[in-house]
């Protein structure tokens, strides 16, 4: 019974995310602690534990609340919740967008989408740069007025040389990643 | 015999793409923008499982959908290729790494949040992240957008999302509404809707817009 709880509270989590990232983190922290299966104390180790574990916030802050509260099965069962929301939204709503790709609504659509898109990918660039880069928000008047200790030079000495590395040099992204990783360790740790 | 065949064949694709996926997964650091250089080297480049448009759109709908967004993309890639049991692939892919990752840190490593070289080694990925998001986008403007029309939608786009903040889905609604209204501009003046079926297919030979975009630069 109490892992059919855990399923529905992140399922809920998995279904309301918009905009996904670290945004996630109050919902979940609400949401857990409405259930009353979570400390402040483990809350914020979670959130320590995000930021140095790749993949969705949202992923790995089920596995890590599934895991403490009951090992492997609760992880699995939380893990199987936040992500059942986003499988079957998804799977709905390309069945509806094949049925109607002739249409030329959705077609002029995706005409109008897809630069949009790109323009998004773009600004990501900006967000990601923030507080890795620069400290802080990087459209603002710190980066006029901010002084030194507002940019951080060795993040961005390799920002430029991985735009090198992969635009001029096509070197392959994961490459890349693993690369600056261990510079990183070395240089920024 | 070639039932069998096909059957090996497909098996071996879906183990392909768990495996591209789950590569995917270790490497989302910085959410969940920082897939999509690799999705772009691998799905469309190396495999060419999708086109550059389907990747987009994959995006679009991805991001303007409640749910996890890496989840989203995996099945939306996932099933575009292989129906539904492929969407499940790559979804389990995406999710792996993130699950194990976690349960080892956890049973492991109490105070991984702690160790200066893990941190520092993040700090270098994302900052690898930020370059190669700058790059796509610049690769993906270039290939993409094909009439002055889609440039200015992607440099709207990116001002307003980039500068001031507004949430990804009202800029997606607003460009659907701008395709809308463009592409029934153009079909009562052009009289054929070609023109646009065949942008949809990463044909480069437009006439209207092939001319427009370069008459710009």
């Amino acid at each position: 019974m109490m892992y059919l709880y855990l399923f529905a509270m992140f399922f809920r989590i998995g279904l309301f995310s918009f905009g996904g990232g670290l945004a996630m983190l109050p919902l979940i922290f609400q949401s857990v602690q409405d259930f009353g299966v979570m400390s402040s104390q483990e809350f914020s180790d979670l959130v320590a534990l995000s930021q140095v574990t790749p993949g969705p916030v949202a992923v790995n802050a089920a596995t890590y609340v599934g895991f403490n509260y009951s090992g492997i099965l609760g992880s699995f069962v939380a893990t199987l919740g936040v992500c059942l929301p986003s499988f079957v939204i998804m799977l709905i709503v390309m069945k509806f967008i094949e049925k109607f790709n002739d249409s030329k609504g959705i077609q002029g659509a995706f005409v109008g989408i897809r630069p949009v898109t790109i323009g998004m990918i773009a600004a990501a660039a900006i967000f990601v740069s923030e507080s890795v880069l620069v400290n802080g928000s990087l459209i603002s008047m710190k980066l006029f007025t901010g002084g030194v200790e507002f940019f951080n030079f060795i993040p961005i000495a390799m920002f430029a040389v991985t735009i090198v590395l992969v635009g001029v040099f096509k070197m392959r992204p994961i490459r890349v990643m693993i690369l600056m990783g261990i510079a990183g360790a070395f240089l920024c740790g | 015999m070639s039932n069998n065949n096909g059957k090996a064949g497909s098996v071996k694709q879906y183990i392909s793409i768990f495996w591209e996926f789950f590569k995917v997964g270790i490497f989302t650091i910085g959410g969940g923008m920082a897939m999509i250089p690799q999705i772009q080297q691998v799905v469309v480049k190396d495999k060419k499982w999708l086109k550059e448009e389907d990747m987009l759109d994959c995006i679009a709908v991805s991001q303007s959908m409640p749910g996890v967004i890496a989840i989203n993309s995996a099945t939306y890639i996932g099933n575009r290729m292989k129906g539904v049991k492929g969407a499940l692939a790559a979804t389990i892919g995406v999710v792996a790494p993130s699950f194990i990752i976690i349960i080892l840190a956890v049973t492991f490593l109490g105070a991984i949040g702690e160790n200066k070289y893990i941190l520092g080694a993040f700090t270098g990925v994302k900052a690898a992240v930020c370059g190669l998001i700058a790059v796509t986008a610049v690769r993906l403007a270039k290939q993409s957008l094909v009439s002055v029309f889609q440039w200015i939608l992607a440099v709207i786009s990116f001002v307003a999302i980039g500068v001031f903040g507004i949430t990804a889905i009202w800029a997606i609604i607003a460009g659907a509404a701008a395709g809308i209204i463009y592409n029934s501009i153009r079909f009562r003046n052009s009289g054929h809707l070609k023109d646009d079926v065949n942008k949809k297919k990463g044909s480069t030979c437009e006439r209207n817009d092939g001319k427009s975009g370069e008459a710009e630069k």
